[in-house]
Parts: C-alpha cells; sequence; structure tokens
C-alpha cells in the first residue's frame, strides 16, 4: 500500500481509471474482513448497501458526473445517524436501534459520493477516551492491540489508521477525535463548533459536541470538512456563512517555497509544556516544533492561566448535559426496554440499569447531582462562569499568534485495562484538548513522531473560530516536509510510503 | 367568611395559533388520529434538534405589547428535567429565568370593585406535553403524541385577584383578549385555553397565607367553582385549628371539590438549565415594531373610542368590545345605517345577542349580518315599521325569510300612516267599546291605554302608534 491509498491519491487513482470505486470497496470489505476481529473496529459492515453506492459511484464517474469524493470507502463513528442501517452508539440502549434518517455530515458526504461500508465502535454514547466502554467490546490500536486506539472515536481512528477505510467521521466534546487520532498516528480535525450540523448526532453534551474527519493527511481532512461542513436550519446552533473550499485553499503554491509558513506565530502556552507529559511524547512534540520553525514558523511563549480548570469545568458541564440529553432512553417509545417491571417507575429504573454501562450511568449520576436544587449554582453555574474565563484567555492567546500548539495527549496509548477502573485518570486523559471544546475553537491534531516503544504521538494546533483552513495549511505544509502521517502499522501486511 | 381575605393569582396556558409545532413541523391540527401528528423532534428520536417558531415567537411578542409588557430583548430556553411517558425527551422545553414578556397588566371589570388592574408578573413560552389514555388499553397505557410540542404561552398573574368571580372575570378578559390579538382560537374544550389557580387565603392586612394551586381547570365555571370550594376548605381547615399545606390540587367536576395531589416536600426537582441545543432568544425592536404594526386596535382603546365617538355609555361599550367580531359587527352596521349608533347598540345588546345565545352561536356566523340589521333599522327610523314590528321582522330574517325590505313587503307589514285610514279605525273602535270608553269618562286614565291597545290590534299592529294617541285623545275631548 502507497501514500496512494489517502483519499487524494485515490482519487487520482479512480479519475484516471486505474481502480474502480466497486475495486477500492471490496479491497476494504476484504481488510475489515481480515483485521476487525482483533481491532473490532467496526460494529456493523452494510456490504450490500457499500457495493451497490461504489457501482453508484461508478456509473456516475462514467458519465462525468462523480462527486468530488465518489467510491472513497469511508465508515462513520456510530452515533451519527445512518438511514436504514444500525446506530447503536456503542450502548446495549440501541443494540438494535435502525436509524429512519442520515445526520447532516452523512449527507453530506453521500452526496459527495463517498461510499459508507460501516459504522464504527466506540466508548458508550461517546463517554470515554479509550472506547472501552462499548457494550460490543473494546477497539484496539493497530499500533499495539494490547492498547487502547483512545477514545471515544476509537473505531474511526483504527479503521482509517489500519487503512482499512480513507477516511472515517468522528465526534469530539472533549478530545474524541484528536486524542484518538494522536494515539492511532492519523490527522483528526474538531472544527469550530456550529461548522458542522449536529443534526443526526445522537446528542452527548449538546454545547460541546462536534463532528470532524478522521484521515491520514491534512489533505484529506480538507476534502472531508468541504463535504461535512455547512449551514443546516435543522440545528439552531448551526451557523450560517459562506461555505468555504479547504482543499482549493491548501493548493495555492506558498509565496517562499523553502520557508512554506514564514510569518506564521505559532503560541506555546506553558500550561502544555510542563510536567505530567511523557517524556518522549515532550521530545517528539519539540522535534515538531522545531521542524515548523524551519518551515519558517516562529514560536511565542504564552499563558492559559484558566486552563488548568479545564478538566473540572468539562466534567460538570459534559455529564450536566449528558444527564438530561440522555433521559430520552427510557424504554417508552425505542430502545431497551426491561422485559419484566412491576410499574412504570421500575420500567424506566430496569431498562436504563440494563441498557446504560457504568460510565453512562456515572456520568448521568454526576450531572444530575450538579443540576440539583441547591447545587447548580456551586458547579453547574460556577462551571459556565470559568468556562468564560478560558475563552477570554484562547481569545488574548489568538490575539498574539496565530496558532497555539502543543501535545495532543500527555501520554501515547496506554494498555487495556489500565485506566478503566480510575475514572479520574480516566479523564485526565482529556487534559490539553478540552479547552477547544469549552471554547468552540477549531483544533487538529496530526502525527508528529514515535515513542521509543514505537507508539504514534500527536502535535495539536489550535486556531481561532472558523480557522480550519489555517490548521489544515499548516498541517498541510508540516506533512509535506516529514512523513510520518505515512507511518503504518506493523503487523498488518502494509509498508510504509 | 367576613374577616377573611381571599387572594387568587391564575397561571393560564394559552395554545399559539400556529399551524406547526414550536420546536417541529408537524401540524398543530386538533382530533386527528393518535401519533399521526408526530414528528421525528416530537417523539424525541435521537439525534434530532429543537428549531424554534417565528410564528410562536411573534404572538408572545403581540402579547406582550397588547399589555403593556417588556419584550426582552434577550431571553433564554431552558430544560425542565422529569421522566413521564408522554414527555418524551425527558425534559419540557420552557423558558425559566429569562421569560420573553416580563410585566404588563389587565384591565378587568370586578364584580365587587368596578375596574380593576391586574398585573402580570410574566408570559413565557414552552411546548405541550403528549396525552397518556389510560381507557380502551387493558391494564395499559396509550400515548398520544400529537399534542407534544404544541405552543403554549404561560400567562402568569400576581395575586391581585380577591374572588372566585374575579378570577372568573379576569380569565374571562384574557380569553378575549388572546382571540382579540389572534394568538389563540380559546377553544377551552379542547384544551387551548386553561388555568391554574393559585389560592390562599388571610386576615385582611396579614401576610399571604399558603397557597395550594389548582392544576388544570378548562372551564370558566370549573374555575369558579373550584376555586370557592377550596377557598371553603381552606377556612374552615384554619378555623378548626389546622393549617394550609403547599401542595398541588386537582378538581373534581363531578364532586365538585379539590382533592390534593402532591405535597410541597415530594415536588420534583426540574433542575432547570438553559436548553444547549437554543441559543438565546433575541428580539431585536425592527422586530418589535413590526409586530406592533400589525396589531389590532385593542379592546381597552376600543371601547375608550366608542364612548367617545359614538357617544355610547360605558356599559354599552364594554359589552360591544367583548370580541373583535362584535366590535366589528356594530361599526360596520353603524355606517351601514347612517343613523343614531345607540339605536345599533341597543339592538345588538337586546335583540341581537338573545338570538345568539338562544342559537348558541358566535356573531361570525349570525343570519342576520350588519348591513341587514342596519337596512331593517333604517325602516324603524323612517316609520316604515314600528319597533315592536321590527322585532318580527328580526326574527324572520333571522330564519332566513329575506332581508327586511322584503319581509315588510311580502308580509305586509307597512305601518298605516294614513290619517283617514287611522280615524276610521279609532271610530270604529270608540264605536265598539261604548264601556271602556264611558270608564275613560269616569276619571279612569287606564281605560285610555286600553283603547290604544285595542286601536293597535285592529290594525295588527300596523297602525301608526303615535298617530293612534293623538287621535284618540283629539276625539275623548283632551
Amino acid at each position: 500500500m502507497s501514500s496512494e491509498s489517502t483519499i487524494a491519491g485515490l482519487l487520482r487513482r479512480l479519475d484516471a481509471g486505474e481502480v474502480s470505486a466497486v475495486e477500492l470497496t471490496r479491497a476494504a470489505l476484504d481488510r475489515i474482513a481480515q483485521a476487525n476481529g482483533t481491532l473490532n473496529a467496526f460494529v456493523s459492515v452494510d456490504e450490500t448497501g457499500a457495493l451497490a453506492q461504489a457501482q453508484a459511484a461508478d456509473a456516475a464517474r462514467a458519465k462525468g458526473e462523480a462527486g468530488a469524493l465518489a467510491g472513497i470507502p469511508i465508515a462513520h463513528k456510530d452515533v451519527l445517524m445512518t438511514a436504514g442501517l444500525k446506530t447503536t452508539c456503542g450502548s446495549r440502549m440501541l443494540a438494535n436501534f435502525v436509524a429512519p434518517y442520515d445526520a447532516f455530515v452523512v449527507e453530506g458526504l453521500k452526496r459527495a459520493g463517498a461510499v459508507l461500508v460501516g459504522k464504527t465502535n466506540m466508548d458508550e454514547f461517546a463517554m470515554g477516551s479509550s472506547s472501552e466502554s462499548s457494550h460490543f467490546g473494546p477497539v484496539r490500536n493497530p499500533w499495539d492491540p494490547e492498547r487502547v486506539p483512545g477514545g471515544s472515536s476509537g473505531g474511526s481512528a483504527a479503521a482509517v489508521a489500519a487503512r482499512l477505510v480513507a477516511g472515517a467521521t468522528g465526534t469530539d466534546t472533549g478530545g474524541s477525535i484528536r486524542q484518538p487520532a494522536a494515539l492511532t498516528g492519523i490527522c483528526g480535525l474538531k472544527p469550530t463548533y456550529g461548522l458542522c450540523s449536529r443534526y443526526g448526532l445522537v446528542a452527548f453534551a449538546s454545547s460541546l459536541d462536534t463532528p470532524g474527519p478522521f484521515a491520514q493527511t491534512a489533505e484529506d481532512c480538507a476534502l472531508l470538512l468541504d463535504a461535512m461542513a455547512g449551514h443546516d436550519p435543522r440545528d439552531s446552533t448551526s451557523i450560517n456563512r459562506p461555505k468555504e473550499d479547504y482543499r482549493r485553499g491548501l493548493a495555492a503554491p506558498p509565496t517562499d517555497p523553502a520557508r512554506p509558513l514564514a510569518g506564521l506565530r505559532i503560541g506555546l502556552p506553558e500550561q502544555y509544556f510542563g510536567d505530567g507529559i511523557d517524556g518522549d511524547v515532550a521530545a517528539a512534540v519539540d522535534s515538531a516544533l522545531e521542524a515548523l520553525r524551519r518551515l519558517g514558523a516562529t514560536t511565542v511563549p504564552l499563558s492559559l492561566p484558566a486552563v488548568r480548570l479545564s478538566i473540572p469545568v468539562y466534567y460538570v458541564i459534559a455529564p450536566a448535559e449528558a444527564s438530561s440529553n440522555l433521559s430520552r432512553f427510557d424504554g417508552v417509545r425505542y430502545g431497551h426496554r426491561a422485559a419484566v417491571y412491576d410499574d412504570l417507575r421500575d420500567m424506566y429504573r430496569k431498562s436504563r440499569a440494563e441498557g446504560f454501562g457504568a460510565e453512562v450511568k456515572r456520568r448521568i449520576l454526576v450531572g444530575t447531582y450538579v443540576l440539583s436544587h441547591g447545587y447548580y449554582d456551586a458547579y453547574y453555574l460556577k462551571a459556565q462562569q470559568v468556562r468564560r474565563l478560558i475563552a477570554d484567555d484562547f481569545r488574548r492567546a489568538l490575539g498574539a499568534c496565530d496558532v497555539i500548539a502543543g501535545p495532543t495527549s500527555p501520554t501515547p496509548a496506554f494498555r487495556l485495562g489500565d485506566k478503566s477502573d480510575d475514572p479520574v485518570q480516566m479523564y485526565l486523559n482529556d487534559i490539553f484538548t478540552v479547552a477547544a471544546n469549552l471554547t468552540g475553537l477549531p483544533a487538529m491534531s496530526i502525527p508528529c513522531g514515535f515513542t521509543r516503544g514505537s507508539l504514534p504521538v500527536g502535535l495539536q494546533l489550535h486556531a481561532g473560530h472558523f480557522g480550519e483552513a489555517r490548521l489544515l495549511e499548516v498541517a498541510h505544509r508540516y506533512q509535506q516536509a516529514t512523513d510520518w502521517h505515512r507511518r503504518v502499522p506493523p503487523g498488518l501486511g502494509l509498508r510504509d510510503g | 367568611m367576613g374577616d377573611w381575605e381571599v387572594v387568587i393569582g391564575l397561571e393560564t396556558h394559552a395554545q399559539l395559533s400556529t399551524a406547526s409545532k414550536i420546536f417541529s413541523g408537524a401540524s398543530t391540527a386538533f382530533g386527528a388520529a393518535p401519533n399521526t401528528q408526530a414528528s421525528a423532534i416530537d417523539i424525541a428520536l435521537p439525534g434530532v434538534l429543537p428549531v424554534l417558531n417565528r410564528g410562536a415567537v411573534e404572538r408572545a411578542i403581540r402579547f406582550g405589547l397588547a399589555v403593556g409588557a417588556t419584550i426582552a430583548p434577550r431571553s433564554v430556553f431552558a430544560r425542565k428535567n422529569y421522566f413521564y411517558p408522554d414527555l418524551p425527551k425527558g425534559y419540557q422545553i420552557s423558558q425559566f429565568e429569562i421569560p420573553v414578556v416580563q410585566g404588563g397588566e389587565i384591565l378587568i371589570v370586578s364584580p365587587t370593585r368596578g375596574e380593576i388592574v391586574v398585573r402580570l408578573t410574566r408570559a413565557h413560552l414552552e411546548e405541550d406535553a403528549g396525552k397518556s389514555l389510560h381507557e380502551d388499553f387493558h391494564g395499559m397505557t396509550g400515548i398520544d403524541l400529537n399534542r407534544a410540542g404544541t405552543p403554549l404561552l404561560e400567562i402568569v398573574s400576581e395575586p391581585d385577584l380577591r374572588s372566585a368571580a374575579e378570577a372568573v372575570a379576569y380569565a374571562k378578559t384574557l380569553h378575549g383578549l388572546v382571540r382579540w390579538i389572534g394568538i389563540c382560537d380559546g377553544n377551552m374544550q379542547e384544551g387551548s385555553f386553561r388555568c391554574d389557580a393559585n389560592v390562599s387565603v388571610r386576615r385582611p392586612g396579614a401576610p399571604l397565607g399558603t397557597r395550594c394551586e389548582i392544576k388544570n381547570l378548562n372551564s370558566f365555571r370549573f374555575l369558579e367553582r373550584a376555586i370557592e370550594f377550596e377557598v371553603r376548605r381552606q377556612i374552615e381547615l384554619i378555623e378548626d385549628g389546622g393549617t394550609v399545606r403547599q401542595e398541588t390540587r386537582l378538581y373534581d367536576p363531578d364532586r365538585h371539590q379539590t382533592r390534593a395531589m402532591r405535597s410541597k416536600e415530594d415536588a420534583q426537582d426540574y433542575r432547570y438549565f438553559p436548553d444547549p441545543d437554543l441559543p438565546p432568544l433575541v428580539i431585536d425592536r425592527a422586530w418589535m415594531d413590526r409586530v406592533a404594526a400589525e396589531l389590532p386596535e385593542l379592546p381597552a382603546a376600543m371601547k375608550a373610542r366608542f364612548e367617545t365617538q359614538y357617544a355610547l355609555p360605558a356599559y354599552d361599550a364594554t359589552m360591544l368590545t367583548q370580541s373583535r367580531e362584535m366590535a366589528g359587527y356594530f361599526e360596520d352596521a353603524v355606517s351601514s345605517f347612517g343613523g343614531e349608533a345607540k339605536i345599533v347598540a341597543n339592538w345588538m345588546l337586546g335583540e341581537v345577542s338573545a338570538a345568539l345565545n338562544r342559537a348558541e352561536v358566535d356573531i361570525g356566523a349570525a343570519p342576520v349580518g350588519p348591513a341587514e340589521l342596519a337596512g331593517l333599522l333604517k325602516r324603524v327610523a323612517d316609520g316604515t315599521v314600528s319597533t315592536k314590528i321590527a322585532k318580527d321582522v328580526f326574527d324572520a330574517m333571522w330564519t332566513g325569510a329575506g332581508d327586511a325590505d322584503a319581509i315588510i313587503a311580502k308580509r305586509g307589514l307597512r305601518q298605516i300612516s294614513d290619517e283617514g285610514a287611522i280615524e276610521k279605525l279609532v271610530d270604529d273602535v270608540l264605536a265598539a267599546n261604548a264601556a271602556i270608553v264611558a270608564e275613560f269618562r269616569a276619571g279612569k286614565e287606564k281605560a285610555f291605554n286600553s283603547l290604544v291597545g285595542k286601536a293597535m290590534a285592529a290594525s295588527k299592529g300596523k297602525a301608526n302608534p303615535g298617530q293612534v294617541n293623538a287621535l284618540l285623545k283629539q276625539k275623548l275631548g283632551r
């Protein structure tokens, strides 16, 4: 497998007639059949539907009517509604739920001609940082199957990292795209809140949930984002602004090819480079910054004092919203209902006790508590106030620089079971990622090196609101000069290229 | 009961007359087969999101302007969380800390205190829940979500009402107003307008007593009876040495009594918080101005205008401005008639209202329109028929016998004003009733009226009564 496994590369081969969409789809289905037993990245695979879409893509291409992603095999995180297919959210509660409609981002990728091959595994209801809490079993990291791929969108990240599909969707509520991208050595973009509609995304924390793409390269992320972004009147928090062409932005040649990032100011918050960061991770990030400087960027030290509060703020706001969002799963209209119960209250109690896993229950309990009479002001309201302070910090910082950089995750992929009994340790994984969700800012993780144990490390970049084009450009220039994104997990019968 | 003061505040749910629901595109029409008007949003499928209906906001603004309230430039939707099978999301979207309409007041006529101002606390937008159906399901419960998501304006009054009758007067005025400004159809049988009453009693001058809330009163009669029962219950309780517990109560219309539903202690914690799916509702000056420009003349202003423009007594002006249809009918009839407006008012508050009540129809459905009524009144004014005959003509018009002129012509009801014909009539009556004439001459004044009556009867009511009077007086030597 060569660099031609990128979306951009596959599109060139499709356009040149070297390969058909049906062939690509069959190959993807074959790889999934081989690898999924180990990785458990897919909850469901739609072979018949995928081949039909691939045939349609080939027909469209023959007529010169192919969409921008026609024939590219992709996967959707199983928290996004896909008409006619199961959408389980990794939960027993929705184990047999067939979505009657498509999510906005699913529609967009369908319109562009992408071929949906299946739905990816995830932490239950997107609550987690390891993809271990799924009702369908844990997802494993293609770089080391004894390790987690990160979460909650671990299935999508593993699927792209193992080259099972060329691209995938994820959702990012506190880092659920970026952290697994970092831990599996791929790119993951969390767009500005409101850029991609949440319509059809099963809500975890409505003010934080953000759909976004996973791919091997920044260029591929741009291609996917082109199909996923846009105004949607069905989501009142979707922002109505002119559509950008993210890929075209990358095509423009830099004025100074030797120093394509000349003039770029990269902010380095002291809070992202302190204690508690794995030495190998810190070293990889440092060499990435050095590479960016060689490309012409300058780095400026700065401080985000309130960002140290982002974990506690996040773990008040996200559970609060979740406790309310998950109330609809009551066994009355759809989803799991207990087989035996005494009365209405008993039906609620048993259906939810049986349908939800431990982490989901923990967050519902925490969320219910922080919204309760007498506690609301001390927790929820206070958290919202601190959230504003964090946003103020970033606004100030982004006045002095163009992007903010740091590690995506303080550690590389950890072993399965290492943190699943210690929620607080698990929550601390999100220490660098939750701020982007609390502030609504776009952020991206790109592969920037490996630990001595050959585990991938991610570099995180933040930009100002709607700064996706800038993030993608910085990442693209970096990837033109480096090859971390071309590294393929060993043991998959693939070669680097 | 003389030394007790009753204190009442009402919370009224007015269903807003939008074609679609407050957060979805599903129809709000009443009476469809269960669950046929429930969209993915109304049944709360995973992944769906609410989108606010502009029409519902406009109606709230209209109400706010009509009661002189502050329209919040920024108001916030909040989630009220509780589990119930007919509440599909597990929360109701409502407004909590910052409602769209703040303050305002409504002028009502109290049966005991005359015109009084009732202050409003607030009015906020929210969605209705569905319905649980406990019949026909053999030990199970059916859920109909057609009503889920129907837009409501909850209008909260201050505790300014002092009797059940005042509460009814307020509710009726409010009911008239929401229909007047076209934001609610007011259909109480279908639940479009329903009240919760907060009732307490105290010794005059004392601080407010503990209140009980009576839920879901969907007729003025139930409202009145429920409050009357509740007031008696509370007074008897206190006079027997007990204390009123703060609780929610239900009115049982079959037994004419209220019974406890839940006490304050087991009141639920709704865990309100701002709905992250809905940005704050922003209403700018321009939007308010547009709504204001479309607002009809309001009842209070119209009443005042009727008093000056048509020289009507306050009572008539109040009665004629009970609904926009009534007022419109009146103005159309006056303009078509061209004569004294008070005559039109008398007819409308007399014959027309009585006929409407008998037929149990609204004025919009009256078989005699304002132009037709004016046609009849012209015939009274020009002496073609007497007022008495005109009432018969009106009844005929009501049954669809034609317009006033056609009925008068067809039935030969034209008033006899011919001097010769009336003189003959009078002469015949005098000749045939010598005994009565004798009584009159003996000083019995009433005998004169009897002779007038005989003459009118002989003419089948058609003789001009003035002329009959004058001629009789003349012939009897008065």
